[in-house]
């Protein structure tokens, strides 16, 4: 795959979802990210391109894996990085989320990563201050980086997104990551199954040009990529499912379930996973099939491009 | 003070009682109106308005508020509002009631509605025979539907009783709990918690039975959906007691109004589809749906400026409630007697108020309308405690140019003189 020309640009000035994002803006972020793949394996990882830029990464809601993966990949491109969490924010004290994106604005970053448990909160944010934001997740409406790390997975591991059945498999209801990847891979010329319980499908569904099915049998059969998504144990609280062993039973991913799927199956997973609720251990560890490990190297890499091409604006100013 | 005696000459009179416009002259006598007739003479002391023939009618009745907004009715053309019990704190006491009615004198009426249970709690009644001998002419739910199906038989069965109309917000409590939008693709675009369109037809297939079954009036304060309004209809043509009313946005919006998160758009009921839209407006243009209702809802930005489903629901409506009802009648929608009628009798019948109509011995509750002078709604400039309206910068038709409560002047435009 040709790398796109550095002189390109990416014509949006936040990245807030996937929804309205053209097909040349998503193959040129997974053009730029695939460089950095490259550059992630050497034992010197840093390209200073970023220096002297501040990057906040402001997580109104819990993370582990996300927040690591935007901090090493601001890191790795010289930014200084300070990271902002809920549980230390003022917004404990009552303050409220505008004025909380005033006080960061104020401080003058250069980018703001924002997560938030609000769907369109990031948007909200993102009108209020003056530098690109970047959606690392809000409510249930979208994860774009998860979506761009998944594609760039797929990519890498099939050659091409274009043709392939894709099947999307859990708690889709409740899921930003189902919503971004539908809009990316349908984008992209993918066939796109949301494979969940009744319960778990939301409303007009069809209308996101993919096709649902709600059994695991018929909703993985012959797909090249089975995603799984994670189910919140809490889930079972509200009456959406009845309890884990019977989500197991019903749509675990197991090696005898895999078997209805194409015999050169990719099986991946957002994380973090619920071994013996969504995803039998032995799939989620089979390093044939399973890309669970390389979605977390590929989120880096796809996290320095979106850092280093939101600001490519703001650089060329400067310099 | 009894105010001046007032002739409104060379004006359409519309009465919603007869739905027939007709040229003429109207005048005022001790705060009710006098005669009704062509060439009146003008009265020896007071004033005289020329119409220029515009359509005059009586002030509305505005059928449902949840604040006590006087600068926003008046500049909508409202003389009486009928306000919900959702206060703070709630109207379940006879010296609240009479504490809400005061708190629009002189310029408003306000009729309360007494809140059906303490605190609005959904439990025990409330003194409703004590508030309606307070002044409170009619028992509601407020903003959220009774639960408890044995204490919403008991409060229809005991208010009908005394005379009361039962006003019940039809939403299923379990259904929508926790929810800012409705089941739809936009919702799910929006990944916004939403709740099925069918909540509503839940809830008042509920009450029409409930109500049937206790003998009582029941009134359902806002229908939004088509199996809402076809309930309601099936409900008439069997006879039921019930009467029904909407709100603007249900007939002008759908869900795709919250593309963007827009707060502004978060509204309860919550916007539903085209479909239902469709069907509302047609529900109120047939009088299966017998009142347009503002909501009126004032919020600050304070409470708007936050995310979708954390934004405080409700939308400030009074000023804009005739213009944009108007604006069903200009697309052929809703014929002008129906929406009037909507706007003023039906209210006044449903409640037992004395205005709602144009004839001697009435009160002089009047409202003169340019039904097509053109502005356009600004959120920043809309009169009253806030503006937060889903209809900022839509362009609209119908400015009133004459409000007169008892008799008393309290609006008046350059366009009369």
């Amino acid at each position: 795959m040709a790398s796109a020309p550095a002189t390109l640009r990416f014509p949006h000035r936040h990245l807030l979802a996937i929804e309205g994002l053209a097909r040349e803006d998503i193959r040129l972020l997974l053009d730029e990210a695939e460089t950095w793949v490259e550059t992630g394996r050497r034992a010197r990882k840093h390209d200073g391109r970023l220096a002297g830029l501040t990057q906040v990464n402001a997580f109104f809601e819990a993370s582990t894996r996300t927040l690591l993966s935007f901090e090493i990949a601001g890191k790795r491109l010289g930014a200084d990085v300070v990271n902002l969490m809920a549980g230390q924010s003022s917004l404990k004290k009552g303050e409220t989320l505008l004025d909380t994106a005033l006080t960061l604005n104020a401080m003058r970053p250069d980018l703001i990563v924002i997560r938030h448990d609000q769907s369109g909160a990031v948007a909200l944010i993102a009108e209020k201050v003056a530098c690109p934001v970047l959606n690392a997740g809000d409510g249930r409406h979208e994860h774009p980086t998860q979506a761009l790390l998944d594609a760039l997975t797929i990519r890498r591991r099939k050659g091409r997104i274009e043709g392939l059945t894709v099947a999307i498999c859990g708690d889709i209801l409740h899921s930003r990551v189902a919503r971004s990847n539908f809009h990316l891979l349908t984008t992209l010329g993918a066939q796109v199954r949301a494979v969940a319980p009744p319960t778990l499908m939301p409303a007009g569904i069809d209308r996101f040009g993919v096709t649902p099915v709600t059994t695991m049998d018929e909703g993985i059969a012959g797909a090249d990529v089975v995603m799984m998504l994670r189910l919140q144990l809490e889930r079972m609280d509200g009456a959406w499912v009845p309890s884990a062993r019977e989500y197991f039973a019903t749509f675990g991913l197991t090696e005898a379930r895999l078997a209805h799927a194409a015999p050169d199956v990719l099986v991946m997973h957002p994380g973090p996973m619920n071994r013996g609720v969504e995803i039998a251990s032995s799939v989620a560890d089979d390093i044939q099939r399973s890309a669970i490990a390389e979605q977390v190297e590929m989120g880096v890499a796809v996290r320095m491009a979106c850092l280093d091409l939101l600001t490519r604006d703001r650089r060329a100013e400067a310099a | 003070m009894t105010p001046p005696d007032l002739l409104i000459r060379d004006a359409r009179l519309l009465d919603p009682a007869t739905g027939q416009p007709q040229r003429g002259d109207l005048l005022v006598h001790d705060r009710s109106i006098a005669a009704i007739g062509s060439g009146l003479a003008p009265p020896e002391s007071g004033q005289t308005v020329e119409a220029g023939g515009r359509l005059l009618l009586p002030a509305l009745i505005d059928s449902c508020a949840f604040r006590t907004d006087i600068a926003a009715a008046l500049a909508g053309g409202i003389a009486t509002t009928l306000l919900m019990p959702d206060q703070v704190p709630p109207l379940d006491d006879p010296a609240l009631i009479e504490r809400a009615e005061r708190l629009g004198k002189p310029r408003l009426w306000v009729r309360p509605l007494a809140a059906a249970t303490r605190r609005l709690e959904g439990r025990e009644l409330a003194d409703l025979a004590l508030m309606k001998e307070a002044g409170a002419v009619g028992v509601a739910t407020g903003r959220a539907a009774l639960a408890d199906s044995a204490v919403m038989l008991r409060l229809l069965r005991y208010a009908g009783g005394l005379g009361l109309v039962t006003v019940s917000h039809a939403e299923d409590r379990a259904l929508t709990a926790g929810t800012v939008a409705t089941e739809s693709e936009m919702a799910t675009r929006l990944g916004l918690p939403a709740a099925p369109a069918a909540a509503e037809a839940l809830a008042i297939g509920r009450d029409l039975r409930l109500a049937a079954l206790a003998g009582a009036p029941l009134h359902i304060p806002c229908v939004t959906t088509a199996e809402g309004v076809e309930l309601v209809r099936a409900a008439k043509r069997a006879g039921a007691d019930v009467t029904a009313a909407t709100s603007p946005p249900y007939c002008l919006l759908s869900d795709t109004a919250l593309a963007g998160y827009r707060s502004f758009a978060r509204l309860s009921p919550p916007l539903r589809t085209e479909a239902d839209r469709v069907a509302v407006v047609e529900g109120l243009a047939d009088g299966t749906i017998d009142m347009l209702a503002s909501r009126h809802d004032p919020r600050t930005s304070d409470e708007k400026r936050l995310p979708f489903a954390d934004a405080a629901p409700g939308d400030a409506g009074a000023a804009t409630l005739l213009a944009l009802g108007l604006a069903l009648v200009h697309a052929g929608h809703v014929a002008l007697p129906r929406l009037v009628d909507a706007l003023t009798l039906a209210p006044a019948r449903r409640f037992g108020l004395p205005g709602g109509r144009l004839q001697p011995g009435a009160p002089a509750d009047l409202l003169l309308l340019d039904p097509d002078a053109p502005w356009r709604i600004s959120a920043d400039t809309l009169p009253g405690l806030s503006g937060n309206t889903p209809f900022d910068g839509l362009p609209v038709q119908g400015r009133v140019m004459l409000l007169v409560k008892g008799g008393d002047i309290l609006l008046k435009t350059g366009g009369a003189q």
